[in-house]
């Protein structure tokens, strides 16, 4: 479905070239694949990358063996690959309904935007007239970021660390939200998360640390190995 | 009536044939149409163009709409209309102006309207302005509003202006008086080379009277605007003004805020901003499926909504 293959990404930071993505190769057909690691170590990066939000320095992209490297966004968009902001954005006048409606592709009605709220736990009444403005708290956003998502139900879609600023009582949700994902889902999920209860709904787990992919493996053996370590030391040491 | 003339009508006033209750239409600068009902009476003046709209005190769930449209080219229009809302009436009032201009000549229509509000009367005023045609003359609108609302009473102000008008310098004034309030929205959006210009002045000369001026605007291509709100706090009163703008392509726009409390007790609040789309708002539509085109288009229409 997915493949990155020899994938590098430069910035420019303080007149030197840093390297975000070291020739990054990964294949990825599962339903469900985790990506995890330090922060700073290259895994927003590599959803962008996905999206077409940056341009690799070098390498290839395929999706369903095409390659879509030199793609724009909305090019990828409409092919089938769906991105949730780690930090959703705000918009002065848009509404829930708006979004919903412009991530479904086609013009929907109110019971329809309705259940992909109820599906991330928002009672769809209070929200579905709400502007997307600063008057909706973090974890209101994050969840119905989800929800558009859910509606463009396209092949692909990447999260990146749904679960940042929500709280614990959302969390548990959130869960249960991807749980449901996994068994409705038509095509693939890759969600960038720290959370071991999120990791252990993958199907495989990708740590990535200093812009490279250190492992990739099925669940129940990359997960138990990166629990037992302590978390001091998988962000100084293991991943050196 | 003209077919032209009849997309005017819809695009200023959402009106697809005869308006319910009062009406005045005046086409190329002349009366197209007129209907008054027992509680509401529409006179001509007779010392200078324009209308008396008189409203009875009391009058309740009642709408006057007084549109005009101009299809002729090189017209200049000025009119004078005055409105006398009787004490504790309840209305709503749609004005409007269109104009088609195919021709090669400015064609200018200048409203002045004048809003008496009685004693706790409460009214909504809604006016568009939209301008069309595809000839090289100019589409010039100055619409000019003056507002005096007496104890107790209400207006709301919506002024739209979305399209194709080349230059407008719109002055509303308003004087308040004890626990009176208005509420003023303005939408606009300049494209092409336009020239917009707004000026508010509110004075709350009563007790506990309030304001609150709200504007939001998009300024396209290499069009100007310039936003002046200034609001006079003379006694003990609320006042708030607010501007929100996009800016895009090499427009420019200035937004010039001016409060002045006269008084211990005056409370007042400017806001202004100004600013491009963001850059995330584009990327994250165009995750969506929309080209960055159909984003931009998105956002601005939402913006103004």
């Amino acid at each position: 479905m997915l493949e990155l293959i020899n994938v590098s990404f430069e910035v420019d930071a303080e007149n030197e070239k840093k390297e975000i993505l070291k020739d990054v190769s990964l294949k990825i057909d599962d339903r469900f694949v985790a990506i995890t690691g330090p922060n700073g170590g290259g895994k927003s990066t590599l959803a962008k990358i996905i999206a077409g939000i940056y341009q690799p320095t070098s390498g290839k992209i395929l999706f369903d063996g095409e390659d879509i490297t030199n793609m724009s966004i909305t090019e990828r968009a409409r092919k089938g690959i769906s991105f949730a902001f780690q930090q959703p954005v705000r918009f002065k006048g848009l509404t829930v309904k708006d979004l919903i409606t412009l991530a479904a592709g086609k013009s929907i009605n109110v019971s329809e935007a309705c259940t992909y709220l109820s599906e991330v736990g928002l009672c769809a009444r209070d929200y579905i007239n709400r502007e997307v403005n600063a008057s909706l708290s973090g974890g209101e956003l994050k969840r119905i970021e989800i929800a558009m998502i859910m509606a463009r139900g396209t092949k692909l879609s990447v999260f990146d660390e749904p679960e940042a600023g929500i709280d614990l009582w959302s969390f548990n949700n959130l869960i249960k939200v991807f749980e449901k994902m996994y068994d409705k889902i038509n095509g693939s999920i890759i969600i960038i998360s720290h959370q071991e209860r999120i990791l252990n709904i993958a199907d495989k787990i990708v740590v990535v640390a200093n812009g490279k992919i250190k492992q990739y493996g099925a669940k129940e053996d990359i997960l138990p190995e990166l629990l037992g370590r302590g978390a001091a030391e998988s962000s100084c040491k293991a991943f050196d | 009536m003209e077919k032209i003339q009849k997309d005017l009508l819809e695009k200023i006033a959402d009106l697809h044939g005869t308006p319910e209750g009062a009406y005045n239409i005046r086409a190329n600068g002349a009366l197209g149409g007129r209907n008054t009902t027992a509680n509401i009476d529409i006179v001509t003046k007779e010392d200078k163009p324009g209308i008396d709209i008189i409203i009875k005190p009391g009058t309740k769930n009642e709408s006057v709409h007084i549109p005009v449209v101009i299809s002729q080219s090189g017209l200049t229009d000025l009119v004078y209309n005055d409105f006398f809302i009787g004490d504790d009436a309840d209305v709503v009032i749609i004005a409007g102006c269109g104009i088609h201009n195919s021709g090669d000549k400015a064609s200018e229509h200048d409203g002045i309207h004048t809003f008496h509000v009685g004693k706790n009367a409460k009214i909504k005023y809604v006016e568009k302005h939209y301008g069309a045609g595809d000839g090289n003359g100019e589409n010039i609108m100055n619409p000019t509003t003056v507002i005096e609302i007496d104890d107790g009473g209400y207006m709301e102000m919506e002024t739209t202006q979305i399209k194709g008008i080349d230059s407008t310098k719109r002055v509303t004034t308003a004087k308040l008086g004890n626990d009176a309030k208005v509420v003023i929205k303005e939408k606009l959006m300049t494209h092409g080379s336009q020239f917009a210009e707004t000026e508010f002045t509110v004075d709350l000369n009563g007790e506990n009277s309030g304001a609150n001026v709200i504007s939001r605007s998009v300024a396209k291509d290499t069009s100007k605007q310039v936003f002046l709100s200034r609001i006079n706090g003379n006694n003990k009163c609320s006042g708030h003004t607010e501007c929100d703008a996009i800016i895009m392509d090499n427009a420019t726009v200035a937004a010039i805020p001016e409060i002045t409390a006269n008084h211990i007790d005056a409370s007042l609040i400017h806001e202004a901003a100004i600013g491009k789309i963001a850059g995330e708002q584009l990327i994250k539509l165009m995750t969506l499926g929309l080209t960055e085109q159909e984003a931009e288009e998105q956002i601005v229409s939402g913006f103004l909504k």
